[in-house]
Parts: C-alpha cells; structure tokens; sequence
C-alpha cells in the first residue's frame, strides 16, 4: 500500500468509447477534476465498428421527422419494455448530441442544401441516421477524442480498473492496475462512470472485440448496483463462423435478398422444413416457386430464406443442433453457385471485398458458413433516467452497459445516439454530484490490500487452470446453450455448466511476470465473464416468453404477464445474486396517447 | 446447382498446415526472436496465428489488438519486415516452408513483445490546436457542400495504426528528429483541419516551423503501408508542402492575395 | 506553444532490415532508368548535329531537345531566330527549364531520394546516414521554388505541338528541280504530336499545377470553374508517376527518331 501510485480526481470514467468521452467532456466542462480510465489505447474503442449512424431527428431529409415519432419507433422496436423516459430523453435530445459533435469538427455527409445528411435504417420510419459513408462510429470516436485532448483531458491508457471501492455505501474509488507494468493504481474519487460496453466476449461467436468481457456489469453487481434486462441480448441470425479472420463478422441480409440460400451438410436447402403456420400463405413451398420470386414477386411467393430473423435463426438452430450443420456450428449460405460472380459482385461490393481482403474468402465462388452472431446486449445497470446513476451514490452508467433504453431490443443507428445523450447527462450528473459532495469518501488500506492481494493470486500458483481453457469452454457453453434461441433444458444445464466454470476459475494459475501479460489479465476478466454469463442465463431461464432479443422455444409467443416487468439482478453483501422481478415505469398519458394512432 | 455436400467445405477439405513463426520476444532491456512451430487453417491471418501461439505456447505473449476486422488499428506490426496490420495479413499470402517473422514496430521504445510504447503520437496529437469553427449561418445551421468536406474526410478515415509514423525513415532512421516532426499521421490532421471549409484556424506556421513539415522529402512510404489507402502524400502533405509555398515562397500568389483582401 | 516533452527512446529491436522481398528491386530500375536518360540526353546534347530533320530528308522535324531554337545553329530548324551568338550546342540554352522542372518535381524527388540518396533506399529499410534535415534547409531548400518551374515550363509543350504541327510540311523535289512543300503526315509527325502531348500531360498533372487550380481553395463550391478544373488536373495527378516516365521515355525515343531520320539511317514513311 505504501508505494502504490495515488490519483485523486473528482470523476473518473471507466472506458473510452462514445459514452465515456462524451461523459468525460461533460463532467470537466462543468468543472470538476475529470479523469478517463480505459484498457486499450485513446481511440480504439468498440464504438469505431459502428457503421450504421445515429438515429436523430433532425429533420434535413424528412421535415416530417420529429422526436415524438424517433420515441415511438424506439418503443415499438424495443417491444414497448423500454425504461420511457430514457427513450424520450434519447429521442429528444440526440439531434443537439449531433450537431454539437459537427460543432467539435466531425464532418458527416452532406445533402444538396449542405446540411447533415440522414439515411433510412429499419424500424425508423423516416431517414434519420447521421452518418459518414460506413464508419459513423470511426467519426463519432475522433471527434470526441479530439475534443477531450482538447480540454486536457487526462487520460489513462491500458490500464484497467479491477475493483470499485465504496465508503459508506457510497463509491470512493478504483483500484486499477497498468495493462504495461501489471503495476497497482489507486484513483480516489467521488463519482464513477461506468462506461464499459457490453458482454459479447462471453459468446464464441460475436462481432464484438476483446475487451467486451462485461466488466461495468460486473463491477456494478459487486458494489451492490442493480441490473436489469440481462435476457436480452441481440444475436444475428448471419454472421461468418469460418474462417477465424471473420468470425463473427455480420453478413447482411441482402445476400439471402439476392438469391442467397441456406443449406445443411447434406446439400439439402433446408429452410423449407421450418416455413411456421402463420407464414404458411405468403412463403414459396418449392424449390421452383421460390426461384421464381426473385424474378417475379406478384405471381409466386417469397423464398423461406427471407422469413422474419428469429425464424430463420431457430431453422440455423435446428439443423445445427441435429448434427447437420459444420463443424464450426454453422450452416452453408450458398449464392455462389446460383448467381454469377459479375451479379454477386455489383450487387454486394462491400461483402465482398471485405471477406476477399480480409479471409480471402470468395463468395462469388463458394458458399460460406454462417451462423448467429452475438452482437449488443440489451441488458445492463439499472439506471435513472435524467441523471444516469445507478442504485449505489456516486455511481453512473451511460452506453452499453446501461439497461433500460433498448427495452427488449435495440433499433439500429439508436446505439450512438444512445451513448452521446447518457454519456452526457451522466457527466452532467456525476460532476454535479461530485460537487455537492462535502468531504472526500475514505478509501481504506486494508481494502486495497484485500483487493491487491486477490488479483495476484494467478501468479502463486505453479499448477492450475488455463484462463484461455476457462474462456474457451466458457464462450462454447454459452453459444451452444444460451444463444440466439433458447429452451429450459439448455438454460439449466448452461447455468450448471457456468457454475462449475466459476468454481474452476478460482483455481486459474498464470506463468509470466506481471509486465503486459495478457494471461493473467484474462484470469482477471474471467471473473466478469462469469458474472454476466450467469445473469443472463438465469434471466434468460425466468423469462418464460419470447420478446425482442430473447427467444424461447418452449415459448414461442409474448406474455401479458412478462410485458409489465423488468427481471432485477441484486447482489448483496454475502455474494448472494437474487433476481427479483419489478414492474416496469408506467407512461405518462401523453405518450401513451403517441401509439394510439395507427402506424403508417 | 452444384451439391454442396461434394465440393464445398473449404475448412474440412484440408487439415491444419504448420509454419515456422519467429516471434520477437523481449522488452525495453533487450530480447530476440523467438521460434515457434504452430499449426494454421486456410483462411487465417497472422493475428489468429499468433493469439494460437498465446493460447498454447506462451500465454504471456504481449500484443496489442482490439476489433480484428481492420478497423480499430491496434494490431500493427512488421511482418517479414514491412508495416501491416496483422488482422489484415492473411496467411495465403506467404510461401509455405518459410519462416514468418513478426516484430514490434521499430520506431516506437518497445514495452514487451510485440506491444510498443506509441505516446509520441498521442504527445505530438496534442500539440495541433483543435477546429475553429466559423460561425453558423443566420437560421443556426451549418451548412457545407459534400465536395467541400470531402477532401477531409478521407483523411478522418485514418484509423491511428501509426503505421505511417512507424514507417516514415525522418524518425524511423532519426530518433533526434522526434522532438521536431510530428509525423505523417499529424501533418495529415493538420491537412484535414486546414482544408475544412469552416475552419478559421491557421496551422500553416506551426505545420512549417514546429512540427516539421519540410522534413518530409514526400518518399511515400506513409501512403504505401496505410491500411486504409489514404493518399497520405498526395492529398495531405504536398497540399500542404503547396500552401507553405503560397505563404513564404510564392510573391505572385501573395500579391493575388493582397490583392483580393483589399476589394 | 510549449513544446511537449517527446521520449526519443530507441526500439530496442535490432535495427536491421527484415524485409524478404526484392525491395532493392524497384530503387534499381529507377536508378537504371534515370542514369540511362542522363547519360543519352548528355550525348544528344553535346552533339548538335543531325537534330534537325529539313529538307534533305523532305521533312521538318526539329529534335524536342533542341526546341524551341532560338539561336542561328539550327539552320533551317531554327524555331525563332534571337541569338546569334551563342557558341554551343542550342540544346543547352533549353533544356535547364525542363531540367529545372523535372528535378524539382515530387514525383522525380521521391525517385532519386530513395534510388539514389538511399533515404530511404525503400519502405523499413534503414537508412545509412548520420543525420537527416529533409528539405528544411538549404540546397534542398530549393525544392520549394518547383512552382516556378511550372511557370517556365508550361511554354514548351505548346511550342512543341507548334512544332509538330510545322512538321506536317512535307518537302518533295518538283520535276522542276525546286522544292514544294505540301501538308502531309508521317511517321515522325505523329511522333512530335503524342511526344507533345505526354508532356503536356504531365506537366498538367503536376503537383503544384493540382494546387494553383483549385486546391488552395478551402471551400471548392465557391469556384465551381476551378472545381472542375481541380477534379481533372486530380485525375491526371494520381497517374502523375506513370506520366513522368512514359513523356521521359517518349522526349528520348523522339530524339533517337529525328536522328535517325535526320542522318539519313532510316527513311520516315509517309501516310499521305
């Protein structure tokens, strides 16, 4: 404790993603001493592979645009479980997010008047989606960047926060250590945002980076804050699962729009097995007939390829489970052999020059393997929605690993606009907080000791775990079993499976010296691993439904019951993890009165 | 329609080759490069090769990387010598039987393996004054053509690999020239701040006198290892090589500028 | 501005070269190329005679080296007749300007930095100086004054196509035994014209021509006639290494031919 490295700041926030820099603007704008904390370099957040743009509307291309119509495409997208009033603020307040990121230098896309250029996306009803060609995200991160380096920002890279520190249930601190050094850095302060992102790292396949290991979850849990929603997790039903080079990468759906078609091992184009009763009168029965479409559309009905995501999925599911899928969990998507190399290539030059460039991948000559692909989760720190903190003092959290706003799921483009409007209001709150705060919380001695102790433990071990087995077989068990569909038997065995992986994980022994050593930090991200895991499988067991982002084949229909209610995660001083179910905030009626007229 | 079942799996048809990695191992007090044989599938890249080789062999392997799609930056290094993102280096594309050597980016101190110490980027990021934007029109918007942004925007499509620091021989070659060249990556910012059609900021001396413009003797090297084929010399650092030339070495172009200034 | 502190810390990696392809490959041929060239239009011009393509051969061709000519040694070939006492060679009372221009040009500098200074002799390949300025200081200094090149040598192209365009004079001998000139096409002509053009094009395609049309300008809506402008000299900038090399070639096989012809070695066929 002596020697240890002491910084004392006001705020610190835990990430460097859109919602941790735009927190961080904010909490130093408003003058309180700021720091940023994140584990890879300033810049190379999670936020750059967002392509898409961000939902606000501004009106440039539709005047007819308005915040009212962005809320209830919001709601109706996230099958009305989202927090509402996190939705009306997003809603409300992204077009000024926007154009103050145009004001700190981002360049978008223009349209003829010279104005922010906005692109139509599904489940918005108007083109609302700012952007800059397909690296909003990219844009969005340097400006915030720039804009930080700006104010001075202090910042610091690769080093990861282990622990939060309480006083008196209320935060005090961090202890973090240096990702170079593997040295112990101690931050004093009195609020703490978390904005860490989300948890796809717990999947084998999933188009997120390594550093998605749910750490804010996880530090949340422990320090005694609430999550919620963690069932819901946005999987797509095509992404790559071979080769490694891609896996996970998403593969848009238009390539099963353009005469893509999905086969098991045997050759056999399966999705005509899966056609549901209700989609029974408007999908092809044939092979001929489905052919046909895309030539015709008025006299023939539409390839089964092309039913609804979670249909498709569960066909994926199936066959894959029935041993007719890959070695590598996937089935074939096959345009290849029913397309010509010159169609395929005018009409998805951007697939495929990515997995020629980046796999070497031919799609215009052989059929690829594809599988779901974990992408967002839904879930995450219950949150106020005006001030963005959490259950516990002092603590906030903005972006991914806030829960509420995506209710069920998530619209595309609103992920951006999400972090900017939270990340925001959470620097706003926890500066304001900090401020209001008299003395200083008191970080103690023996805690940093305890906590110090703890994570160096996987070095006092000649014989144990590997962290990258652990991970491995972690990543397997939640693929397999909590994935994209989901039935009892598979979320109760998962849950056992993550609970022995927990006992194991205690025994996790690392070789090396703590200078950038990337084992060990696995050993000490597996415990976030785990943690997230298990809520979302027990959440994902409770809910005994199918809504947005959680699909239960035993049951395959929404609950009025389940429609009402948030699943609470709660762990208390003992390491006791409860889920409690809460109802969820009621409307007021003047936004109720928005989903009365019919939609057009 | 070809039977898939016959034909297709690229990944079963073929069992894992082997190939001789030599890995640079060390840190700041020294090291060397270090052998590993370890097995490949068609399809990889270097940077699955290597997470093989920390997942198996040496779980201590230090290197850095983030998205694994080419888009984060984070996995630079050289690969039998030359700069390249090591997500974007596919393993087809070497001569079977022969070694692969993979180092830490020469130009920056290494910190451990393959992960190097990149703060002169983020020092020198900080030395280049921010946009200034001019004021908005009367109605409160902004408005710009898309052929007057475009320019910048190619080169905000710079995903800050370092690359093109790494490889640029006035610092490569010339530890002493750190302290006055800020690199290509950030001559380019200042290309991209200048050319903004609502930036009222003037970088021109700073670009010149401080942050070493005129060492670049424009050998494109930055722009032959960019990732992300940004036209680093060409549409950032002779554009502004050209405006130095307007401001201290052109007469006639600073007469022309008198002289609209005064009408 | 305080300057920043900036750790000049060496890698601690061994400094030498990795790389396993023939990276020597590409600073060896532009050497050989550019060496080649230098020591041909050395030859050519210290020696001024058979340039000039007149009436013996019934033809007007005037060698791109010596043109334009502007001196009285060029006899029949004499493009403007200003000087009259220059002694040497007529070639060297021109060619500094293209000279001037193509050693100041960012293409031609890339070339002989790296195949003949070394620096770098090509990409992660080290160096082998002590020391390194750039173009910070004087001589090189003196790169920034290749605008002025441009200035120069924009002329000579067109004087060129002038050129090409008189060598459409063909000279026969009438039944008379006068000489009669008439319009007509050969082989060298078109070879004036394109070798014309190719230096045309690369001068446009210049850097600092790129910049004098319109990429000074901030905001290029505001000069839609120099956008346009700006968005062709662009286009032939991105070939501008090609450029460099195809009219380099082009001025040198175009000599040979005059030559050629001039000296009577071959006989330069005509198409009408």
């Amino acid at each position: 404790m002596a020697d240890l490295e002491t910084h004392d700041f006001d705020v610190i926030v835990v990430g460097a993603g859109g919602a941790g820099l735009r927190a961080a603007i904010e909490a130093q704008a408003q003058g309180a001493r700021t720091a940023v904390i994140c584990k890879s370099l300033l810049g190379k957040a999670h936020t750059v592979m967002a392509e898409g743009g961000i939902a606000a509307s501004m009106g440039n291309v539709w005047s007819e645009d308005n915040w009212q119509v962005h809320f209830r495409d919001t709601m109706r997208g996230g099958k009305m479980l989202n927090n509402w009033r996190m939705a009306q603020l997003h809603a409300q307040e992204a077009p000024d997010r926007v154009l103050e990121l145009e004001e700190w230098g981002a360049l978008f896309d223009r349209t003829k008047e010279g104005l922010i250029s906005q692109r139509d996306f599904g489940g918005h009803r108007y083109a609302r989606l700012a952007h800059v060609g397909d690296r909003t995200g990219l844009e969005m991160i340097r400006t915030l960047q720039q804009r930080a380096v700006s104010q001075g920002m202090a910042v610091f890279m690769e080093c990861k926060v282990h622990k939060l520190i309480l006083d008196e249930g209320r935060v005090a601190g961090a202890l973090a250590y240096w990702r170079e050094t593997g040295r112990f850095v101690l931050f004093r302060a009195k609020a703490v945002i978390l904005a860490t992102g989300g948890i796809g790292k717990a999947w084998q396949v999933t188009s997120n980076s390594w550093e998605y290991t749910g750490d804010g979850h996880s530090l949340a849990l422990s320090t005694g804050a609430d999550l919620i929603d963690m069932e819901f997790v946005q999987f797509h039903p095509t992404g790559m699962v071979w080769p490694p080079s891609v896996r996970g990468i998403l593969v848009t759906e238009s390539v099963r729009g353009d005469g893509g078609v999905l086969r098991n091992t045997d050759g056999k184009r399966f999705m005509f097995d899966y056609i549901p009763e209700v989609f029974a009168a408007e999908t092809a029965d044939s092979e001929a007939e489905a052919d046909r479409w895309y030539e015709d559309h008025i006299n023939n009905r539409r390839p089964p390829e092309l039913l609804p995501r979670d249909e498709v999925a569960r066909a994926i599911n199936s066959e894959v489970k029935a041993g007719r899928g890959t070695e590598h969990g996937g089935v074939y998507l096959d345009i290849a052999s029913r397309r010509s190399a010159d169609f395929i290539r005018r009409r998805l030059p951007s697939m495929y020059h990515q997995f020629k460039e980046l796999a070497d991948v031919d799609i215009t000559a052989t059929p690829f393997e594809i599988g779901p692909t974990c992408h967002y989760v839904m879930g995450g720190v219950k949150v106020d929605a005006d001030t963005a903190q959490s259950t516990i003092p002092g603590l906030y959290a903005a972006g991914e690993v806030a829960g509420g706003m995506h209710g069920s799921n998530r619209l595309g483009g609103n992920s951006l606009g999400d972090l900017l409007v939270f990340g925001r209001r959470a620097g706003l709150a926890a500066a304001e907080y900090a401020q209001g705060l008299g003395a200083a919380p008191q970080v103690a001695d023996s805690e940093v000791d305890r906590l110090t102790a703890e994570a160096l433990d996987p070095f006092n071990r000649t014989t144990g775990e590997n962290p990258y087995s652990l991970q491995y077989e972690l990543q397997d068990t939640m693929h397999k079993l909590v994935g994209i569909i989901r039935v009892r038997s598979e979320l109760e065995e998962a849950i056992e499976k993550v609970g022995q992986l927990k006992e194991r994980a205690k025994n996790v022994a690392v070789e090396g010296h703590r200078q950038f050593n990337p084992g060990w930090h696995l050993a000490l991200d597996l415990e976030s691993l785990l943690t997230v895991s298990e809520a979302v499988a027990r959440c994902a067991l409770l809910r005994e439904e199918s809504r947005g982002g959680h699909t239960r084949d035993d049951f395959p229909s929404t609950s009025g019951y389940w429609s009402k209610i948030n699943n609470t995660i709660h762990r208390d001083s003992t390491g006791e993890t409860t889920i409690t179910q809460e109802p969820l905030p009621e409307m007021p009626d003047e936004l109720k009165a928005l989903f009365e007229e019919p939609a057009k | 329609m070809t039977d898939v079942s016959t034909d297709s799996p690229r990944s079963a048809s073929k069992g894992p080759d082997m190939v001789n990695m030599q890995v640079w191992r060390g840190d700041a007090s020294g090291g060397d490069f270090k052998l590993y044989e370890v097995e490949y599938r068609e399809g990889e890249v270097v940077l699955d090769v290597i997470h093989r080789i920390q997942a198996t062999q040496a779980n201590d392997l230090g290197v850095r990387w983030n998205c694994k799609a080419g888009k984060c930056g984070s996995c630079s290094a050289e690969i039998n010598g030359l700069p390249r993102l090591m997500c974007m280096t596919r393993m087809s594309t070497f001569e079977p039987g022969q070694d692969i050597t993979v180092a830490p980016m020469k130009t920056f101190p290494v910190m451990k393996d393959l992960v190097t110490d990149v703060s002169f980027n983020y020092e020198m990021a900080k030395r280049i004054p921010a946009f200034q934007p001019k004021p908005k029109d009367a109605d409160g918007k902004r408005r710009m053509a898309q052929r007057d942004v475009e320019r910048s925007q190619e080169f905000r499509k710079c995903i800050e690999c370092f690359m093109c620091q790494n490889v640029c021989h006035v610092i490569r070659d010339h530890d002493e020239n750190k302290v006055h060249f800020a690199g290509p990556r950030f001559l380019m910012r200042i290309a991209e701040l200048e050319m903004h059609p609502h930036d009222t900021g003037d970088r021109i001396p700073l670009a010149r006198e401080e942050l070493g413009l005129p060492y670049c003797n424009i050998t494109k090297c930055c722009t032959e290892v960019c990732p992300e084929h940004i036209h680093i010399t060409d549409n950032a650092l002779i554009p502004m090589k050209e405006r130095v030339v307007d401001r201290y070495f052109d007469p006639i172009t600073r007469l022309g500028r008198a002289i609209r200034r005064k009408r | 501005m305080a300057v920043t502190t900036v750790q000049a810390g060496r890698g601690t990696r061994p400094a030498q070269n990795l790389r396993v392809d023939r990276w020597w490959l590409q600073p060896a041929l532009t050497a050989a190329g550019l060496t080649a060239f230098v020591i041909y239009s050395t030859w050519s011009t210290f020696t001024p005679h058979d340039y000039f393509a007149g009436a013996t051969v019934g033809r007007d061709y005037l060698s791109p080296f010596f043109s334009p000519c502007i001196t009285n040694r060029c006899g029949a070939g004499t493009t403007w007749h200003l000087v009259n006492w220059w002694p040497f060679s007529a070639a060297i009372l021109m060619l500094p300007f293209p000279l001037m221009f193509r050693g100041t040009c960012y293409y031609y500098r890339k070339a002989y930095y790296r195949s003949f200074w070394f620096s770098p002799p090509a990409c992660a390949v080290p160096e082998p100086h002590g020391k390194y300025t750039g173009e910070s200081r004087f001589p090189l200094l003196v790169q920034n004054l290749h605008r002025y090149a441009l200035y120069l040598v924009i002329p000579f192209p067109i004087i060129l196509l002038w050129e090409a365009w008189k060598g459409t004079h063909m000279i026969t001998v009438s039944a008379a035994g006068s000489l009669v000139t008439s319009r007509g096409l050969g082989l060298g002509t078109l070879i004036l014209f394109v070798n014309a053009l190719l230096l045309l094009t690369y001068t446009l395609s210049c850097h600092s021509c790129r910049h004098l049309c319109g990429g000074h300008l901030n905001a290029l809506s505001k000069g839609p006639t120099r956008y346009w402008l700006w968005k062709r000299v662009s286009f032939l900038n991105e070939h501008h290494m090609g450029l460099a090399w195809v009219s380099l070639v082009a001025v040198g096989l175009t000599d040979v031919y005059v030559r050629l012809v001039a000296s009577g070695a071959i006989h330069d066929p005509r198409f009408f």
